[in-house]
């Protein structure tokens, strides 16, 4: 994971401030925090619950904390962060919506990249081929797949209005059509993965 | 014995003695006036003096921390597991440094020694001690062998106490602290341990108000109990199951015939306890585990440890393990919210693991593995 440079990292970098105080949810092996403790300074921790990538973490130089997610942040105060982050896990905790209220809680802003279950190919797999989609992004069997709350552009948009949350910014990464201005257009179709900035 | 030594072991070491004459001051308002302090290092002090690690050991730690002082010594130093060369404290790239702390037993100043000004043994005169005491000797020692800043401070259990009050005490003396199966304050049952072993000890015929040494008695039975006390308080449920079970030591259960049954967890039981009672000084005893009790990192801070914290200039590396009840995740928890709340740096690790507390002096796979990934790293920033 480490080698392959992730877009969403390189997008959501221009919302977050230089020097701010940065919580990375399911941070993984703080590749994330520790190209934005170099590219702003920030003051990052990291929150992962597999041993490998904590001592990967801890190699990395990142502030790296055992802690299981779906256990909740409540050790954490209000507003204690300028950016709760957390890219490619919403979809892999048990209670996504509370996960959700917890980040708007401890952080000021949050920003939230998930892989978008309405890409069309992942519509093509499962329209016509009539199984669950298994695509190189998303490389499991529905049987042994982390991530076990899907959804779509559309569907995180209704979450956020039914809470209230505002979208400050968001945009959308697309493999296939890097250059295509259609997963911006139609990004419930076209995108791969959305970031969404979000606040309270 | 070892019939050789191990490759990755430190070999034979020699304890050494440094001596002070500048009187200590210590928190109970008493001062020490002289005093000595018997310490073991292993590695070689790089030239900036910049590679120094201190170890601080726990209740019932000593100097003697890896290695061994004969090819005759049953057993190496109490965390050989991880000090050596290759080891999670790399003594080939570290200079390592472990005290025995002045109220100890085992050649530091403390209640077994004379009171040169009454000529007679310290015994339960000794003056009460804190952990701040503890840390301005091994500044005092620190300053003796030339090391102006500790690449890193080092301790579990009551030893985690001293590296935090090290980070709070003399901030700019050290780069980096482990803080292993620690806490910042015990807990009333923690305490209430403590007050069993005490009791123990004092109940003891031969204890004599802690004038035993005077009176040439030994409180064999009251120490030994203390020890079987806070001995099982460091195991777990599930470990004692699993290394002992209901297994016999002797005796049956025959029926018609009586044949008197011991387990094997009691006879494991008597023998930590007969082993320590020949080892350890009962007026030190007592003594540490009051240190413990009256440990509160806080209390100086408006009990506000995130106020204490601010004062830190270290960067942290907190560890526990899942089934430690006697200085639980909770505890160690803790101490992490705090250092985040306060803006410092700090990883947390939470080793999953049946060994109790125990488990931090233990080979235990993921927690060495963190804990020398982490040690790699202080060994890189150091210059």
């Amino acid at each position: 994971m480490s080698s392959v440079i992730r877009t969403d990292h390189d997008l959501l970098q221009q919302w977050i401030h230089a020097g701010s105080r940065v919580l990375d949810l399911g941070c993984g092996d703080g590749t994330l925090l520790k190209q934005l403790s170099q590219s702003k300074q920030i003051q990052g921790y990291g929150i992962e619950n597999n041993r490998e990538l904590i001592i990967a973490g801890i190699e990395n130089g990142i502030n790296i904390l055992e802690q299981n997610l779906n256990d909740g942040l409540s050790n954490f105060p209000d507003n204690s962060f300028d950016t709760v982050l957390m890219t490619q896990a919403i979809q892999a905790m048990s209670r996504p919506a509370e996960v959700l209220d917890e980040m708007l809680r401890v952080g000021k802003e949050c920003i939230v990249t998930f892989p978008n279950f309405g890409n069309w190919r992942a519509r093509w797999h499962l329209a016509i081929k009539g199984r669950m989609p298994v695509t190189k992004q998303l490389d499991f069997e529905w049987y042994n797949t982390p991530n076990i709350h899907f959804c779509t552009v559309n569907d995180f948009e209704a979450l956020c209005h039914q809470k209230g949350i505002r979208v400050l910014n968001r945009t959308m990464v697309s493999e296939q059509f890097p250059d295509n201005s259609l997963k911006q257009v139609l990004p419930n179709l076209f995108a791969q993965t959305a970031i969404y900035q979000l606040s309270k | 014995m070892p019939e050789s030594i191990p490759k990755n072991s430190v070999g034979i070491v020699t304890p050494q003695t440094m001596k002070f004459d500048t009187p200590l001051p210590l928190d109970s308002g008493q001062t020490l006036n002289s005093y000595e302090i018997v310490y073991e290092t292993y590695g070689k002090l790089n030239v900036d003096k910049t590679n120094a690690i201190l170890i601080c050991h726990a209740l019932s730690g000593t100097h003697h921390a890896a290695g061994y002082h004969s090819m005759e010594d049953k057993r190496p130093g109490w965390w050989d597991t991880c000090i050596g060369p290759g080891k999670a404290i790399d003594t080939e790239k570290f200079y390592v440094v472990c005290p025995n702390n002045i109220g100890g037993c085992h050649g530091s100043t403390g209640p077994n020694h004379i009171n040169p000004e009454t000529g007679k043994y310290w015994g339960p005169d000794f003056p009460p001690l804190r952990v701040r005491d503890w840390v301005r000797s091994q500044a005092c020692l620190a300053d003796k062998l030339g090391i102006d800043q500790w690449a890193a401070v080092v301790g579990g259990s009551l030893g985690g106490m001293q590296v935090m009050r090290w980070s709070l005490e003399y901030p700019e003396r050290l780069k980096h602290a482990l803080v292993i199966a620690s806490a910042m304050k015990l807990t009333a049952q923690n305490i209430a341990f403590n007050e069993v072993a005490r009791t123990a000890i004092r109940s003891d015929d031969d204890y004599n108000d802690g004038y035993f040494l005077e009176k040439e008695t030994i409180p064999k039975k009251g120490l030994a109990l203390a020890r079987m006390v806070g001995h099982l308080t460091y195991l777990t449920d599930g470990l004692m199951g699993e290394k002992f079970g209901r297994e016999l030591r002797s005796g049956d259960f025959e029926r018609g015939a009586y044949n008197e049954v011991q387990f094997q967890v009691e006879s494991y039981l008597q023998y930590q306890g007969e082993k320590f009672s020949t080892t350890f000084d009962a007026n030190t005893y007592i003594m540490l585990t009051r240190v413990l009790d009256y440990f509160d990192l806080a209390r100086e801070y408006n009990n506000d440890p995130v106020e204490a914290f601010r004062n830190a200039l270290c960067k942290f590396m907190v560890i526990s393990f899942t089934t430690d009840w006697r200085f639980s995740p909770e505890r160690s928890q803790e101490i992490k919210n705090a250092l985040i709340t306060a803006g410092k740096d700090v990883s947390y690790a939470e080793i999953d693991t049946a060994q109790g507390h125990d488990a931090f002096l233990l080979p235990i796979a993921p927690y060495i593995r963190v804990f020398a990934s982490y040690m790699q790293r202080v060994a890189q920033e150091i210059t």
